[in-house]
């Protein structure tokens, strides 16, 4: 096992590397500088502004030194913001985006594990066919639309709901709702399959045969069992999370870390690009190699000495 | 249950040998099949085809390209418009008998930009996943096929790309080139083709110690043989599901660029691109949301079931999972 | 059977075919085996699954690279041919395989299973002539002309054995393997699937290797057969010699399991397990310490020492 874990952590590690890499020479290979886009800056200041972000000295020099500042936290400072820290402003807008995402997961498991887990049980009736319609409609329904959708129909027709801003916990339930849809679709489809494959195990029929009661089959032999994949899903949602908070957050007039992403995008503000990009393959990174390592530990018929997995 | 024999009383009637008499059996004839001969292709479109929401699908998919043909044709024919003429004097019009699908904030149709926009997203779409197809069928390939440790280094490799999230790489590609159809489609491919080069992988690997393979390589057939021949048309039912999947993928990562301002760029656009546009002020024009948005699920959601529907006609016995 | 048995055939020396399992530890499927087949000749070779026999046999016929030794046929050494060389040489030696249900390919037709080696060698001049000889071939393993335009999940186990003799058949082969062709069908059919197998021998003057795990139908088609334990021969001798007088301990083991068809003496039987005593401990696979050698204890009947 910890062999295991030292060969995912040193492979993600490893990823993590390439990607620090390529962002850093992806941003210098852009033609110009980042100063171009200003008006003409006079050439003394333009040479202090250069000395002042280290852009003066020789490009293998500038990559170690970003490697070194990485490795220390530092991110660097906003081109375009200027005197901001990267590092602190991904502190002050991380923690919206982080809790609005953190109830959008929360939601999400709850919700769909309950949907997939009532389709499994009630299979090829009513509410098997229109969970899965539903599931098959949330998959396909991009964020952005249905955020659209909900914020033109609850809030700006029925005026249920304030139309932007997140600040009583009301505000939570739109954007919440949009974020939430994919991956509720897809748990509900994981769970439904998954369980189905375990309600039709000779175990759970045994378990019938010798006379536990329906409550405790359930309990301990259905969901525990049928909830397994759910954990590969963790990593996928992650990331569905994030893309789909960067839209949300925009629709819904939200200063969280995904709005300032694209701000930073349309404004060209380089470091505060790669800060974020960074920030945001750390946390995918990590959700995945969590994935892995939970995935192992929780299902029992994986064994870890051949090291290969699926 | 069981039928019970002992209430009955009839006596048992004795038979002799002479009771027998040898039936003249053409073993040839008997083995004479009648059903009509259908081969594995026939089979599974005989599948899908009685699989109403599969075949639905395929038809909205159908109409919904033919339409990103012709919608355009037609408006121009009807009423002289192009995807850039504008007429500022009639912007953000409501739907109407001159601009069927209303107009944009600079006054330019409707009608014709959401076709024009579906027939990019469409090529966008089709594109990345044909390319993916093909770098990952040779990369899939060769790891399947040859084993061994070209096997694991290139696995490795993969692996170590696939954890890098994707569409941050293809953000910091687009933000250092240009957007365009071109640009858009290779950052989308970058590491697109690693879903598609796993599914090929385990398919050859799983297809090549098959005795059928085997028997082709005792009678001394080549690698192509074996490859195109044996190999890859008995994995081609995971490649076209992952195929088909991977298109309203690649149309949704469009789109999200769209929202970044890293889709394509105007006077072009895509569906992304116009639900992205029609975002400032969509609540006093929701036409101009509308249409691309119902469009876009649409191909979203006809793509998915497509895909489940081949999936399910490639493997019945995957049926319901 | 019985037929006059000319020279040696195939010439098997010191073959010897390892499999890595990884952390320096290999597999050794294929033990060191030696022995000849005549022309016109069967010889049997029986095991228990997992003995290696599959694995002898394709590695005899070149589907997998030895590890060390050499297959002569008709005194060539077939690891030393070239790739166009071993090519031509296929044409000589075919393969029966076990599982008529995976040893077909599902997309191909009857006639693109057996054409596909005349389409490899340029057999078929033309279209026609192709169809011709496909035709001849089912005929020739007594299906139905007109089941070549069919679909291979159209048909029984047994049909789609025959499929599998005709591809083998197409190319004109002096040699078959024949990898447990009966195993994976019903009893009732077995015996159908055989004799063709011994009518074909006759007609067309084959050598077979027939490999199986079932004694008593090797001993019918068999002129001579050979015991295989654990990658190594242990026994070979005339097929009436090894059934009378079996000598090595797993021989009597594996002759001991053979059902009597007679209700009587079926319950007088009485199975010899082995014990290691008895000469048969397990030898783990990277065991290098015993090299059992053949030694023949009377004419034609070799048996491995120690035991």
């Amino acid at each position: 096992m910890a062999r295991y874990v030292t060969s995912k952590f040193l492979y993600t590690l490893l990823s993590l590397f390439i990607l620090i890499t390529a962002t850093f020479f992806l941003m210098k290979a852009i033609p110009g500088d980042p100063f171009m886009s200003e008006k003409e800056v006079p050439a003394p200041i333009r040479a202090r502004l250069e000395a002042q972000y280290g852009l003066d000295k020789p490009e293998i020099v500038q990559y170690v030194n970003y490697l070194g500042n990485i490795l220390q936290g530092d991110l660097g400072i906003s081109m375009k913001k200027l005197n901001q820290d990267v590092g602190h402003i991904i502190g002050q807008t991380f923690g919206v985006s982080l809790r609005l995402g953190l109830v959008a997961v929360v939601v999400s498991v709850i919700v769909g594990v309950g949907l997939g887990l009532l389709a499994a049980l009630y299979h090829r009736k009513l509410i098997d066919n229109v969970t899965m319609v539903l599931a098959v409609l949330g998959m396909s329904v991009p964020s952005f639309v249905l955020a659209s959708l909900l914020q033109y129909l609850l809030a700006f027709r029925l005026d249920l709901f304030h139309v932007t801003g997140l600040k009583g916990p009301l505000d939570y339930v739109l954007p919440v709702a949009a974020l939430s849809a994919q991956p509720i679709a897809f748990i509900a489809r994981l769970t439904r399959s998954s369980m189905l494959e375990v309600l039709h195990a000779d175990y759970v029929k045994t378990a019938k045969a010798k006379g536990l009661k329906w409550p405790a089959i359930l309990w301990k032999h259905v969901i525990r069992n049928g909830i397994l994949p759910i954990v590969t899903y963790v990593g996928p949602m992650t990331a569905n999370v994030i893309t789909g908070s960067v839209v949300v957050e925009r629709i819904f007039g939200i200063g969280g870390i995904g709005k300032v992403y694209v701000d930073s995008i349309n404004n060209r503000d380089y470091t505060l690009i790669m800060g974020i990009t960074l920030f945001y393959g750390i946390i995918l990174m990590a959700a995945r190699f969590i994935t892995d390592i939970v995935y192992v530990l929780v299902d029992p018929r994986i064994k870890l000495t051949s090291g290969k997995e699926g | 249950m069981a039928n019970n024999n002992l209430t009955n009383k009839q006596p048992i009637p004795t038979l002799t040998a002479a009771d027998f008499q040898p039936v003249d059996i053409n073993q040839r004839e008997s083995e004479a099949i009648k059903r009509e001969s259908l081969s594995a292709w026939r089979d599974t479109w005989e599948r899908l085809r009685s699989n109403k929401v599969a075949m639905g699908a395929l038809i909205a998919l159908f109409v919904i390209v033919l339409a990103s043909l012709i919608g355009p044709v037609i408006s121009h024919w009807v009423h002289g418009y192009n995807y850039k003429s504008n007429d500022l004097l009639a912007t953000n019009q409501k739907p109407s008998g001159t601009h069927w699908f209303g107009t944009d904030d600079l006054g330019r149709d409707m009608f014709v930009r959401t076709w024009m926009g579906a027939r990019i997203s469409l090529t966008i779409g089709l594109a990345a996943a044909l390319i993916d197809l093909l770098i990952g069928v040779i990369y899939g390939g060769i790891m399947g096929y040859f084993g061994g440790r070209v096997d694991t280094v290139m696995n490795k490799f993969s692996e170590i790309l696939y954890a890098i999230p994707y569409l941050l790489v293809t953000i910091l590609l687009l933000v250092v080139f240009k957007p365009s159809l071109g640009t858009i489609i290779l950052a989308l491919t970058i590491t697109g083709w690693i879903n598609m080069s796993w599914i090929v992988r385990g398919e050859i690997l799983k297809l090549k110690s098959r005795e059928y393979v085997l028997a082709s390589r005792s009678m001394g057939a080549g690698t192509g043989r074996l490859l195109f021949r044996h190999l890859l048309p008995n994995a081609s039912g995971p490649i076209i599901v992952t195929l088909t999947l991977s298109v309203p993928s690649a149309i949704f990562a469009e789109s999200f660029l769209s929202f970044l301002g890293l889709g394509v760029q105007a006077p072009i656009s895509s569906l992304g691109s116009m639900v992205e546009n029609a975002l400032t002020g969509w609540m006093y024009y929701p036409w101009r949301m509308l249409f691309p948005a119902v469009l876009i699920s649409l191909i979203m959601l006809a793509f998915t079931l497509l895909g489940d529907g081949l999936r399910d006609a490639l493997d019945p016995s995957l049926k319901n999972k | 059977m019985g037929a006059q048995l000319g020279k040696n055939l195939i010439e098997v020396e010191g073959l010897k075919k390892y499999f890595n399992v990884g952390k320096g530890k290999v597999l050794k499927a294929v033990d060191n085996l030696n022995f000849y087949i005549r022309e016109g000749e069967t010889l049997g070779m029986v095991g228990e699954s997992g003995c290696g026999k599959s694995t002898a046999g394709r590695t005899i016929l070149r589907l997998y690279e030895p590890t060390a030794g050499s297959v002569r046929f008709n005194g060539t050494d077939i690891y030393k041919l070239s790739p166009s060389k071993m090519k031509a040489m296929r044409r000589d030696m075919q393969m029966i395989f076990q599982d008529p249900y995976a040893s077909l390919n599902p997309r191909f037709t009857v006639s693109d299973i057996i054409g596909e080696a005349l389409d490899i060698h340029n057999m078929a001049g033309s279209r026609g002539e192709r169809k011709k000889r496909i035709e001849e071939l089912l005929d020739l393993v007594g299906l139905n002309t007109d089941h070549a335009t069919r679909y291979p999940h159209e048909f029984s186990g047994g049909q789609r054995q025959r499929i599998g003799i005709a591809r083998a058949l197409a190319v004109n082969p002096k040699f078959i393997i024949c990898d447990e062709p009966i195993s994976a069908l019903d009893v009732s059919i077995q015996a159908q699937v055989v004799n063709l197998l011994q009518e074909l021998q006759e007609r067309l003057g084959l050598t077979y290797l027939f490999i199986a795990h079932d004694l008593s139908m090797v001993k019918h088609i068999s002129d001579r057969v050979a015991v295989m334990y654990l990658g190594k021969m242990v026994e070979l001798a005339e097929s009436e010699e090894l059934y009378r007088n079996p000598i090595h301990p797993y021989t009597k083991s594996l002759l001991s399991a053979i059902p009597v068809p007679d209700p009587e003496v079926e319950s007088q039987r009485k199975r010899i397990l082995m014990t290691a005593e008895g000469g048969g401990p397990i030898r783990s696979a990277d065991d290098d310490s015993e090299q059992p050698t053949l030694v023949e204890v009377s004419p034609g009947h070799w048996v491995a020492t120690p035991y």
